[in-house]
């Protein structure tokens, strides 16, 4: 019962990353319709320079501070030279020319950074465990990541339903045009939430920093499963995203967790394991085949 | 009719052609394994041309069909050499290193697998689609990772190729013909197919599918047919290329190995099913020859793809025949 609060934890603690990774995501792709595998590349320019900094100044904060910033420069600028072009043009050259930043951004940190990870430290104040519930000890460092994305969760809500800019990024997803000529630049909407998009990645970066290795291609890996969350939540849906990250999280997070003890009730140990193994790592996937049977546009597809 | 395409076709299987002398003669012998993995990942692409190109169905999961076709060899001579059987029950089924037994099996199985999964994604279009090949693809990944009697993420060695009655195919030479025989085999007969009613409908499934299913046609069924004759010409190049290297590892079905073969497509041009081999042998060529230079050639090729998709839409095929080339 303990372990199973304490995994209940993990995953709502991946869940919340991915739900960083996919409310950027799922807007660029609900509202520019376009499919940008570079993504998490973001992701990892955030935990490179966060951990650059940090280590240099040894504050945390100061990392964050920093590489926020600077993530959305490089997120705007590949907007401004390379997305703004494939905005009109077909999926396929989008899908190739993010693989081709994708090939970019990694080997840069390679050449800027080296090919040996880099550690980043739990910052001292947010070190240490705290007991939830008699004899659940959990990292406080872990419950700040669930805070941040609670935060930022709220944030979205605030920004999407109660300012004028949340509501001009709303018009421009359901009718370009007609926002166009209502006197709104569309194009720097557009750039903006582009920029939004890739701090949400590289926030999502720093935040997985201190328990991750920071490495070149460290983006892909959870780049994949964002896309997981946002074809379950619905493409362009940052409501969907959110539910859809917190459900993918806990599937995985759980079958790692509980698959291979639940299959020794039937099978010997050696095959349970090996069966828990495989199963539980291809467990999203096979969640998100059976989602798509019965809704293929996903759980909460957007409007348009 | 002779024609700038025909010229160029045949120069390029000339080239194809006399490369084992010229090798020898120049004594670059291991220019000749290049070259071998160039025409198989030119099978590969060449495939994937039929669903991409041709079908405007955009697949990021197509290097799985290699993967499960290189393990099928993989995973046979495993068994071969243990002297154990892959499955007792309900059929016994044996290890072999025999080709004519392997690699129809390495062929079915990914024609198998891409039947199931096909059924599946062609439910969707456009943004799902290419996400859910991708799903499958890291499914079937992090499947054969988590096989730790087959060498896990490690993947397995091979001792020695496949063995074939006429064929000695541990001679590279050998080897290549072989590659090469396939290859312009599959290459007639994917254009007799493209040229075919078959062929038609699945073209006009990518200008407009309501269209094509207005003229009564099952789309669904056709594409279904193209995406499995697809997978399993891939799953034959994963065949040979797991006999190439002698080695297969969850890295050949790695989702950016996709992402390899559609930028192979894409370079040579779609559509064309020559352009995509040109495609691979350009993007192999270019790796291979920028990595003698600096061991950063991601950093130049990135850049150099983003150029391509946005100012050379129809490919290199599309340039030097100055026709066909991609439809949007």
């Amino acid at each position: 019962m303990l372990l199973f609060i304490e995994q209940l934890l993990n995953g709502l603690q991946l869940g919340v990353m991915l739900f960083l990774m996919s409310a950027g995501l799922t807007l660029v792709f609900g509202i520019m319709q376009v499919i940008n595998l570079a993504h998490g590349s973001f992701y990892m320019i955030g935990a490179y320079v966060a951990a650059t900094v940090a280590a240099r100044s040894g504050s945390f904060l100061l990392g964050m501070a920093v590489a926020l910033p600077v993530a959305a420069a490089v997120g705007m600028t590949v907007e401004l030279t390379v997305l703004r072009r494939l905005y009109k043009r077909d999926h396929l050259d989008q899908v190739l020319a993010t693989f081709g930043l994708i090939f970019f951004f990694n080997e840069l940190t390679r050449i800027i950074w080296g090919r040996q990870p880099l550690f980043m430290d739990i910052p001292a104040w947010l070190g240490g465990a705290v007991e939830l519930l008699p004899g659940v000890h959990y990292p406080v460092y872990r419950l700040a990541i669930i805070l941040v994305g609670v935060l930022v969760a709220l944030f979205l809500y605030l920004l999407f339903s109660r300012t004028r800019l949340g509501m001009q990024i709303r018009a421009g997803a359901s009718n370009r045009e007609m926002v166009a000529a209502l006197g709104v630049n569309i194009r720097l909407l557009y750039t903006l939430v582009f920029g939004l998009g890739t701090m949400l990645a590289a926030l999502a970066g720093i935040m997985a920093g201190p328990i991750l290795a920071v490495e070149a291609g460290m983006g892909e890996s959870i780049l994949i499963l964002t896309f997981v969350v946002i074809v379950i939540g619905g493409i362009g849906s940052v409501r969907g995203a959110l539910i859809g990250a917190l459900l993918v999280g806990m599937v995985d997070t759980m079958g790692r967790a509980f698959l291979p003890d639940v299959l020794r009730f039937v099978f010997s140990p050696a095959t349970a394991d090996t069966l828990g193994a495989s199963l539980s790592s291809m467990s999203v996937y096979i969640f998100m085949a059976m989602v798509l049977t019965f809704k293929p546009a996903g759980l909460f597809p957007a409007h348009n | 009719m002779i024609n700038r395409k025909a010229v160029i076709n045949v120069l390029g299987l000339l080239i194809f052609l006399l490369l084992p002398p010229l090798t020898q003669l120049f004594g670059q012998e291991y220019l000749l394994s290049l070259f071998s993995r160039i025409l198989i990942y030119g099978l590969a692409a060449a495939s994937l041309d039929l669903i991409l190109g041709y079908g405007g169905m955009v697949s990021l999961g197509h290097a799985v069909f290699m993967g499960i076709g290189g393990y099928s060899v993989g995973i046979l001579a495993f068994h071969s050499y243990e002297s154990t059987a892959f499955m007792s029950w309900p059929l016994l089924i044996s290890g072999t290193e025999n080709a004519l037994l392997v690699w129809p099996v390495a062929v079915l199985a990914a024609a198998f697998f891409g039947l199931v999964t096909g059924a599946i994604c062609l439910r969707t279009k456009g943004m799902h689609f290419i996400m859910i090949t991708l799903a499958f693809a890291q499914m079937a990944y992090y499947f054969f990772v988590s096989l730790s009697t087959y060498g896990g993420s490690d993947g397995l060695s091979l001792y020695n190729r496949n063995t074939m009655p006429l064929f000695d195919l541990g001679s590279d030479v050998t080897f290549y013909y072989l590659c090469l025989g396939i290859l312009l085999v599959f290459l007639l007969m994917g254009h007799r197919l493209m040229q075919s009613h078959f062929g038609r409908v699945i073209s006009g499934c990518r200008e407009n599918e309501q269209r094509v299913q207005v003229l009564g046609f099952a789309s669904y069924r056709y594409k279904l047919a193209c995406y499995t004759f697809a997978a399993a010409a891939a799953g034959l190049a994963g065949a040979l290329l797991a006999n190439q290297g002698e080695f297969v590892s969850p890295g050949l079905m790695h989702w950016t190995k996709s992402g390899e073969i559609m930028v192979m497509v894409l370079l040579g041009g779609m559509g064309t099913l020559t352009g995509p081999v040109l495609g691979a042998a350009t993007l192999l060529l270019m790796e291979d020859f920028l990595a003698m230079y600096t061991e950063h050639w991601m950093v130049i090729l990135g850049p150099f793809l983003i150029v391509v998709v946005l100012f050379a839409k129809r490919g290199l095929y599309g340039l030097l025949t100055g026709a066909g080339g991609r439809h949007d």
